[in-house]
């Protein structure tokens, strides 16, 4: 007989066990990708419950953010000057980045333009396995190593204070900034350090001259990421930073971060009192700007994608 | 028969019993050339023949590469570029090159032309109008200044492939190199890039020593006085272009130039 007779139109009906998996599947991975939305969303409305409440009944302002008196405890007057706070964030950060954009940048430059074969590839293992220590070994190193070598070295009597979280800090960033500023001079066509090697140029100066002007987006990026990382990070300034109130006047003075007061201190208070929501208002804060700091990042990330795929040679 | 060798021009790239190795693999045989100044030789041959090979040792530029190793030696206009004390960038300021696929750095097109220049001013000052007009003379040597005068400052890796490659050779003139080499310059580019390619070359003749390897018979055969004809890394012959094309002496060249292989 005809074989073509044989197809019926239920034939080209039949749903076999491939079309299943292939629906479910399709249905398992469009859920967790799209899951990012609901959580980043989400996240957003519950910081914004929690905090908008004290921002819009008790906030104010110019205490918040020009005051040092955290006496959110008080019985009588309690106060929420979070300006000792913001200082001391933006001081453990700024120094953590002096040590880690010149050490992270330099790191990537040796991986990817000095190192071949084997170096080369080692180098980029150990990067990513520092990338992996967990912050509270970092902050354990800070806390008991960092601590009393600063008070030999310097003669001061506190060693857990901006210096040591920056320093810790500084390392712990650093890692993922020389592999993203590390992927970033990768992504440099070969052919740029060809034609600049060609006409006569030293390997510094195809560095200085082609590679990075051709990286900069980049490197930019890998710099505000590892910036996002410092300000983000907690459980180091907690332990490094000797977790007080304070205005720093050097960098052995101690201070207390953002993240370090919210980690302390909520699990100590009431659901829903002002101090809680004071946290809240902290994390709003940190929310924020490590959220405009890696919108930033992403931004310069994609202009360069865009812009590689036109200009390539 | 006019016999190459005969003449008593000084080499302008003379290699003696060069061999080169990437890793194990051997790719020039004990190759001896003797490059005639101020002419355009070409050098033909079936791919992976080591033409290219060639052309890129006559610069060091195959040294990036790191598993290279070279016995033998070449002496560009008399100087042995191999030996110890030779500097990589003088080398390569004697020796400009031009690559197979356009490749302008991502920079200003004033800035891709002044490049080598300012490289090899070594600190030296040089006054804003001289480098104007070193950009403006390289421009217009290659003809590309009248169509980009106006946009200087704009991306050099913007301009169609044909004003590129164009660049790239405008951008080897500041630095007065003695031999240009030239790996398959015209083979990203369409047929009327090649033309205007071609006659840009054909116009540097005499000024420069160019050795451009090419893959278009036809090419070699209308734009190079010499041609070099490579088989799996030995020169097989080397000999006025007309010579090669009309009367070959070996029955490979012929079998190559009539395309029964390659």
């Amino acid at each position: 007989m005809n074989p073509q007779a044989l197809a019926r139109s239920r034939d080209f009906d039949h749903r076999g066990r491939a079309w299943y998996v292939d629906r479910a599947v399709t249905v398992f991975v469009f859920i967790g990708g799209t899951s990012a939305i609901l959580f980043i969303g989400g996240i957003f409305a519950f910081i914004a419950r929690e905090g908008l409440g004290f921002v819009f009944s008790e906030f104010d302002a110019g205490e918040f953010f020009g005051s040092i008196a955290w006496r959110p405890t008080s019985a009588l007057d309690a106060t929420y000057g979070a300006l000792a706070l913001i200082v001391g964030t933006a001081s453990i950060t700024g120094l953590a980045m002096v040590v880690s954009i010149p050490f992270s940048l330099a790191a990537a430059v040796f991986i990817g333009e000095f190192a071949r074969g084997r170096v080369r590839e080692t180098l980029k293992v150990l990067v990513e396995l520092l990338a992996a220590i967990p912050s509270v070994v970092w902050g354990f190193i800070g806390f008991s190593i960092m601590n009393s070598l600063i008070i030999d070295l310097f003669d001061v009597p506190i060693g857990l204070n901006v210096l040591n979280a920056g320093i810790i800090l500084g390392l712990m960033a650093a890692p993922i900034m020389t592999t993203i500023a590390e992927d970033a001079l990768k992504a440099v066509p070969d052919g740029y350090r060809e034609a600049a090697e060609a006409l006569g140029a030293t390997r510094w100066q195809v560095i200085r001259k082609v590679v990075i002007p051709a990286a900069k987006n980049g490197l930019v990026a890998a710099v505000l990421l590892g910036v996002g990382r410092g300000f983000g990070e907690t459980m180091v300034v907690l332990m490094a930073s000797g977790h007080s109130i304070n205005l720093p006047d050097s960098v052995f003075d101690s201070v207390r971060a953002l993240t370090a007061t919210i980690a302390a201190e909520l699990g100590e208070t009431a659901v829903g009192s002002d101090h809680f929501r004071a946290l809240f208002t902290l994390g709003i804060l940190l929310f924020m700007v490590t959220f405009a700091i890696n919108l930033a990042a992403d931004t310069i990330m994609r202009g360069i994608r865009r812009k590689g795929e036109r200009g390539r040679p | 028969m006019a016999e190459p060798a005969a003449a008593p021009a000084p080499a302008a790239i003379a290699t003696r019993g060069l061999n080169l190795w990437y890793g194990d693999f051997q790719a020039l045989f004990d190759v001896n050339l003797h490059v005639k100044q101020g002419i355009i030789t070409s050098l033909i041959g079936p791919s992976g023949c080591g033409k290219s090979t060639l052309l890129r040792s006559c610069n060091r530029i195959n040294e990036r590469l790191g598993y290279v190793r070279t016995t033998g030696s070449i002496e560009i206009l008399g100087q042995d570029i191999y030996a110890p004390e030779v500097e990589l960038v003088q080398v390569r300021k004697q020796v400009g090159m031009v690559f197979q696929r356009p490749n302008p750095l991502p920079l200003s097109i004033r800035d891709n032309v002044s490049f080598g220049h300012r490289l090899h001013a070594r600190g030296r000052r040089v006054s804003r109008s001289r480098k104007e007009e070193l950009v403006e003379d390289a421009l217009r040597k290659v003809l590309l200044w009248d169509s980009v005068k106006d946009r200087l400052d704009t991306l050099a890796t913007e301009l169609s492939l044909e004003a590129q490659q164009k660049l790239c050779i405008a951008r080897l003139l500041p630095v007065k190199p003695a031999v240009l080499l030239m790996d398959e310059p015209c083979s990203a580019l369409d047929p009327k890039g090649t033309e205007a390619v071609e006659e840009l070359i054909w116009e540097l003749r005499g000024e420069f020593t160019i050795l451009i390897v090419t893959h278009n018979m036809a090419q070699a055969r209308r734009a190079s006085e010499e041609t070099v004809f490579m088989l799996i890394g030995k020169v097989i012959e080397h000999g006025l272009t007309e010579d090669i094309f009309l009367n070959p002496q070996h029955r490979q060249t012929a079998d190559y130039i009539e395309g029964r292989y390659g």
